[in-house]
């Protein structure tokens, strides 16, 4: 009697055991690892830590929940990784013990919508561009964008600007470009990811920026190519700091973040914009990881190197796919050797 | 004689009862001080995240319409007029048109038709408001910039496209203002107002026809009986019979404007800028903290808290003014 009616007992005992054990040996191979912050390399991370778990099975789990949380969470030591589209402050890396390091590039493009102009059609110079934002030049026709565009006919019409409501990397690095090219918005707007803007209207992420261009006649605004791609918007050449005028294409983001100064850049602090490169597209953006150089968790930022190295060295179709663009080969290791002087792991 | 062994039952089962009763009520109180607890604790959560930007503006913050996270200095002007002003248009819309759908389905409609009709409402009640802000920004932005905005600058507005002022804007101060605009898209104070009308009548107009629905048929009968309009019944006995209820159920709905966040997003424009204008963009108290708030860090953070303490202010304060004006309603009717 008594064993029989322990059996099933038993049986439980035994089918628990062996679900743990399972559980157990997948525990020791697979590792979950955390990041969180910018949304700019949301959907590149995505599609990387898909392919990382099909390779290794350790799964990456990315909040997008924008840099500046990104960066909180990492302070207080909840996540693996940070991400943020700002680099931090070498005084604020060295109080919390952190180090950071690009790991994608993208572009961010002007965009318009006229009647008839198509992309690569309207030229513009960083001055002009930034008086644009000021509301300084308010018409299509005014001789500053004429003197720029000979042989094309702008029809006048009212410049209204869109720029992006939400605080936002792709702002971030936009005015930052503008504060380069006109000392006027370095001194009355500066900037950041999210500012006083003169003029215009704000669109709630790219894809409200892209809505409100495509509906807004005589509009001007700034994407991230990916955006401007997907929408078929029309995008502006920009004249960058050697004097040619450039299309954006991966080339010119690439070719920014290869003639970027990174050698004098300690901890990477370095924002890429207006890059010297003759070639170079002057609005090229990347987004930092940021991580413990002594971490607690070693198993996880063991796991965290390893699936950036498989990004950055096999993560380019996967990138260039979504158009974002690989970091150039130098660059790579440089950063290599970032992580084997900076980190422990 | 007979023993009574049952009489110690009742007394037990009365302290039985009584400590029952003590124990229901304590759970009531308590149902009701976490909604006193969440409250106060939401207000004071809000304000000492926002003591910094206080601390450093002070009264400024209130009627400053800068907002500058470049230079650090914030102020709250325009949210708290974006808010208010797009909550005015709604109501002003959505309650006479709410009034509309209540008194016919509780006098004029067909009794097979009532049902489908409250049941419909009912169910835009729960549309979630991301699809009003979608809806908003790709159909009804658009439409209102291409076929109501041309119309309304050119025979209301001071900004006319051929520069010839309409007689109404010459002659009726302020209308000439409210509607003149040069900025060529929808998404404006008015076009918000007009998205949140929408998402407000279904909460305005089931509650005024439930309350409709409890006036005494024999008051109405009555009225009818004497030879009213349908008009005098609505407007003479069933309105004032409910008048409570009603402007509670307007102040439900008044809530929901002031505090929506994703669809005015989608259809307020996002600018800080202060302008008279109705067609120009804005922004509001919630539309500003789900903007800014993932990036913001520092002073910016401890402002949109600020932000959203003033919103339980204006909460507050529009909640205090219908709690007086019911008062003073119910103490005209004596007389």
């Amino acid at each position: 009697m008594l064993t029989i009616r322990n059996l099933p007992v038993r049986f439980a005992a035994v089918a628990t055991l062996a679900v743990a054990s399972t559980f157990g040996a997948a525990a020791a191979q697979a590792t979950d690892i955390t990041g969180a912050g910018s949304s700019f390399v949301y959907p590149v991370m995505s599609k990387w830590s898909a392919a990382y778990a099909g390779k290794t099975g350790n799964r990456l789990n990315y909040q997008s929940v924008g840099s500046g949380a990104g960066i909180a969470q990492i302070k207080e030591g909840t996540i693996d990784f940070g991400a943020s589209d700002a680099p931090m402050k070498a005084e604020d890396l060295q109080k919390y013990g952190l180090g950071q390091f690009p790991i994608v590039v993208g572009g961010i493009v002007p965009v318009v919508n006229i009647a008839g102009v198509q992309a690569d059609q309207v030229k513009l110079d960083g001055a002009t561009l930034a008086d644009i934002f000021l509301g300084k030049i308010t018409n299509w026709n005014d001789p500053k964008i004429a003197a720029l565009n000979a042989g094309l006919a702008l029809p006048a019409g009212k410049i209204t600007v869109v720029h992006r409501s939400d605080g936002s990397g792709t702002s971030f690095n936009f005015t930052n470009y503008l504060s380069k090219v006109s000392p006027e918005w370095a001194s009355k707007v500066k900037f950041g990811t999210a500012v006083e803007w003169p003029t215009g209207v704000g669109g709630k992420g790219n894809e409200g920026v892209s809505q409100y261009v495509r509906q807004i006649k005589g509009s001007i605004g700034y994407v991230e190519y990916a955006y401007a791609v997907k929408n078929k918007l029309a995008w502006v050449d920009l004249k960058n700091a050697s004097g040619n005028f450039m299309k954006p294409s991966a080339d010119a983001f690439a070719a920014a973040a290869a003639t970027a100064d990174w050698a004098s850049a300690r901890d990477f602090n370095l924002i890429m914009t207006n890059a010297p490169g003759e070639q170079a597209w002057p609005i090229t953006a990347t987004t930092w990881m940021i991580m413990y150089k002594s971490p607690t968790n070693a198993g996880n930022t063991k796991v965290a190197f390893d699936f950036f190295k498989y990004a950055l060295e096999h993560g380019q179709p996967a990138a260039s796919e979504l158009d974002y663009v690989p970091l150039p080969a130098a660059l790579v290791s440089r950063i290599e050797a970032y992580w084997a002087a900076e980190f422990k792991h | 004689m007979p023993t009574f062994p049952a009489t110690a039952a009742p007394e037990q089962r009365a302290i039985r009862d009584a400590r029952h009763e003590r124990l229901f009520r304590w759970l009531l109180k308590g149902c009701a001080l976490i909604v006193l607890a969440a409250l106060l604790g939401a207000a004071g959560a809000t304000l000492w995240g926002g003591r910094e930007a206080f601390a450093t503006f002070g009264w400024h913050f209130l009627v400053s319409s800068e907002w500058d996270p470049g230079n650090d200095v914030y102020g709250a002007l325009v949210p708290v007029y974006g808010t208010l002003a797009t909550s005015f248009i709604a109501l002003l819309i959505a309650v006479p048109v709410s009034f509309g759908i209540a008194v016919y389905l509780s006098e004029v409609a067909p009794t097979w038709l009532r049902t489908p009709i409250a049941s419909a409402i009912e169910l835009l009640a729960g549309i979630p408001s991301i699809i009003y802000g979608m809806w908003g920004l790709f159909i009804f932005a658009p439409f209102f910039a291409e076929h109501i905005k041309p119309w309304l600058t050119n025979n209301l507005g001071n900004k006319p496209d051929d520069g010839k002022l309409s007689w109404v804007a010459e002659h009726v101060p302020f209308v000439g203002k409210l509607f003149g605009s040069d900025y060529p898209f929808g998404a404006s104070i008015l076009v918000a107002g007009i998205v949140l009308a929408i998402m407000i009548i279904p909460f305005i107009s089931s509650v005024m026809r439930e309350v409709f629905q409890t006036v005494p048929t024999r008051l109405k009968e009555s009225a009818y009986a004497l030879g009213s309009s349908t008009w005098e019944v609505s407007w003479d006995i069933v309105l004032p019979y409910t008048r409570s209820a009603v402007i509670g159920g307007i102040f439900l709905g008044l809530g929901r404007a002031l505090g929506e966040t994703m669809a005015v997003t989608f259809v307020l424009g996002n600018a800080m800028q202060l302008s008279a204008s109705l067609l120009d963009p804005g922004t509001s108290i919630a539309s500003t903290i789900a903007n800014q708030f993932s990036e913001a860090a520092g002073l910016q953070k401890s402002s949109l808290m600020a932000l959203a303490f003033l919103l339980f202010v204006v909460t507050f304060i529009v909640l205090l003014i219908a709690r007086l004006m019911l008062r003073r309603l119910a103490s005209k009717e004596g007389r």
